[in-house]
């Protein structure tokens, strides 16, 4: 720090959401000599890494959380700051939040994604498996691919190539449930779905894939999507509602078709 | 698809449904396709509706044929209220059973929670339906049965409208109107998405779409109320106010009304205070 010239750095309030265990009760903690002297290069999480320092010197528990990459791009992160998942900032993960978003003197609030569908774990970390068994219930596709196939023997038009890669960009790190007033996982579910409805790959299972992942999320205990449109604004990676408007279509469709017979595509591979 | 792993959440395994009807019936997305093409049908039956209205500005005898037009075929009448019923029932039972799943889904509430994207509109969805049922259920008492009227005659809707719409009971009708708009404001999009529109945030066809329906609607329907209250339509069987000009010269001057004793004094009481402005 010496010749660094001045240095800024923040003293903060936090009001942090503990709790020993799934099923022990939780309830906020206030720190507030364990959060001063935060520098503003310092990530969200990596002041929450001081603090916990400070927590453990003290010989006292630290605060729990997920993490993984800390370069946005694992979704293991994320944090609800004051109120918003991931924090202030528009397409940002919790890992890519700087403490310059924030002032000195601010009192924050922290609390982990709160929905019926992800209890706690323990503090701050939340139980996702839900989002896995959304996925093995179809959000692949049921080929054995071998080698990569030659790059232009299945002609893609750019829109679709395009609109899949969007969709395609979900971490899966569930900031839209929890920022969705019905904690409902619909821009997940569209995502994961439409990156393959949209292509050649994926299309044949459309319509099963379609039933089965919402069928999944409904047996989940997620709620159901009223277009509010919290979740697009705090997606760190943008992911558009377009695509549950797509995805309710796929359904819509597949759902008055007459079920097909027999036993629904097997595993991947 | 099979082959998922044993887990602690195993009984979260999904039930099929037996049938589509169960599957429309009871899954998420099913159930807001009933909420939008239950909405379809309601939002352009509000948009018959206030089109309808419109000819009060045409005079009592526009209107009162159209009324005697609608009422021509009991059967047709009976079956098109059936229908309307019905809408509203699915449309009712959609949302109390998507209201039932989404207030399940977040157990422990926020401390603090910040609104990014979401309107007031969207958010007042679940009080703006409840208060326009009970808004519904005023006018059909109001203006369809007269239970509620002070002088109702059924063979005379301009009477009805022009006796009935001014003061207080007027107002009611200007805030449902502001109501139904925040309903149909998110509703009317809501639904497009619903049905596969593919917009976010940045998309413009069903935000504009629905922000211009919206306004169609409310204003064509509050037009009547306020122009009421203001003493523009009044009653015709009494001598026209001098402010009522353009609308009421439009209509022939109708000096023989079924019912000119009873209507002209009850229609003086509540156009008095316009008239005097």
């Amino acid at each position: 720090m010496a010749g660094q010239g001045e240095e800024k750095l923040l003293n903060l309030t936090l009001h942090v959401w503990r709790q020993k265990n799934r099923g022990a009760a939780g309830g906020f903690v206030t720190y507030k000599d364990e959060a001063r002297g935060i520098s503003t290069d310092m990530s969200f999480l990596e002041m929450l890494d001081v603090v916990n320092e400070r927590l453990i010197k003290s010989g006292r528990e630290p605060i729990a959380f997920d993490h993984d990459c800390r370069e946005g791009i694992c979704g293991q992160c994320g944090v609800v700051v004051d109120g918003s998942p991931h924090g202030p900032r528009r397409a940002t993960t919790t890992c890519q939040l700087h403490m310059r978003s924030f002032d000195d003197g601010a009192e924050l609030t922290i609390e982990p994604w709160r929905a019926g569908a992800f209890p706690v774990i323990k503090d701050l970390m939340v139980d996702r498996s839900a989002f896995d068994r959304i996925i093995a219930a179809g959000g692949f596709v049921s080929v054995r691919t071998g080698n990569a196939p030659e790059a232009n023997g299945l002609p893609v038009p750019k829109q679709d190539a395009d609109l899949a890669m969007d969709a395609a960009a979900c971490i899966g790190c569930g900031a839209c449930v929890a920022a969705c007033p019905n904690a409902s996982a619909m821009l997940f579910v569209s995502a994961k779905a439409q990156h393959l409805n949209l292509l050649p790959q994926g299309a044949p299972e459309k319509d099963q894939r379609s039933l089965a992942m919402i069928d999944q999320a409904d047996a989940e205990g997620f709620g159901t999507c009223t277009n509010h449109g919290e979740c697009e604004a705090v997606c760190p990676k943008e992911i558009s509602m377009g695509f549950i408007a797509r995805l309710n279509r796929d359904y819509a469709r597949a759902a008055v078709k007459k079920p097909r017979a027999g036993a629904p595509a097997g595993g991947a591979g | 698809m099979s082959a998922v792993a044993p887990s602690p959440a195993a009984e979260r395994r999904p039930v099929p449904p037996r049938n589509r009807v169960q599957r429309f019936l009871t899954s998420s997305i099913g159930l807001k396709l009933i909420m939008a093409l239950t909405g379809v049908a309601l939002s352009l039956f509000v948009l018959g509706h206030m089109l309808g209205n419109l000819q009060a500005f045409q005079g009592a005898e526009a209107l009162n044929d159209y009324a005697k037009l609608l009422r021509k075929e009991p059967a047709l009448l009976w079956a098109v209220r059936a229908g309307l019923l019905t809408m509203v029932g699915l449309h009712i039972y959609a949302f109390l059973a998507l209201a039932k799943k989404n207030a399940a889904a977040r157990p422990q509430a926020y401390r603090k929670r910040v609104w990014r994207e979401s309107s007031y509109a969207s958010r007042s969805m679940k009080i703006t339906g409840p208060l326009l049922l009970a808004f519904i259920i005023f006018h059909i008492l109001h203006l369809t049965t007269g239970t509620v009227h002070p002088s109702f005659d059924a063979h005379d809707v301009y009477h009805n409208v022009v006796t009935g719409l001014g003061g207080l009971v007027g107002l009611i009708y200007v805030l449902a109107m502001a109501m139904l708009a925040l309903h149909l404001w998110h509703g009317v999009w809501s639904m497009l998405l619903t049905l596969g529109l593919p917009e976010g945030r940045y998309g413009s066809t069903g935000r504009a779409g629905a922000t211009i329906f919206t306004a169609l609607v409310t204003i064509g329907f509050a037009v009547v109320p306020l122009l009421v209250m203001a003493g523009v339509i009044g009653p015709e069987d009494a001598a026209p106010p001098p402010a009522a000009t353009s609308d009421a010269a439009l209509a022939p001057p109708r000096p023989a009304e079924p019912e000119p004793a009873t209507a002209a004094p009850k229609a003086a009481e509540p156009a008095a205070p316009a008239e005097a402005k």
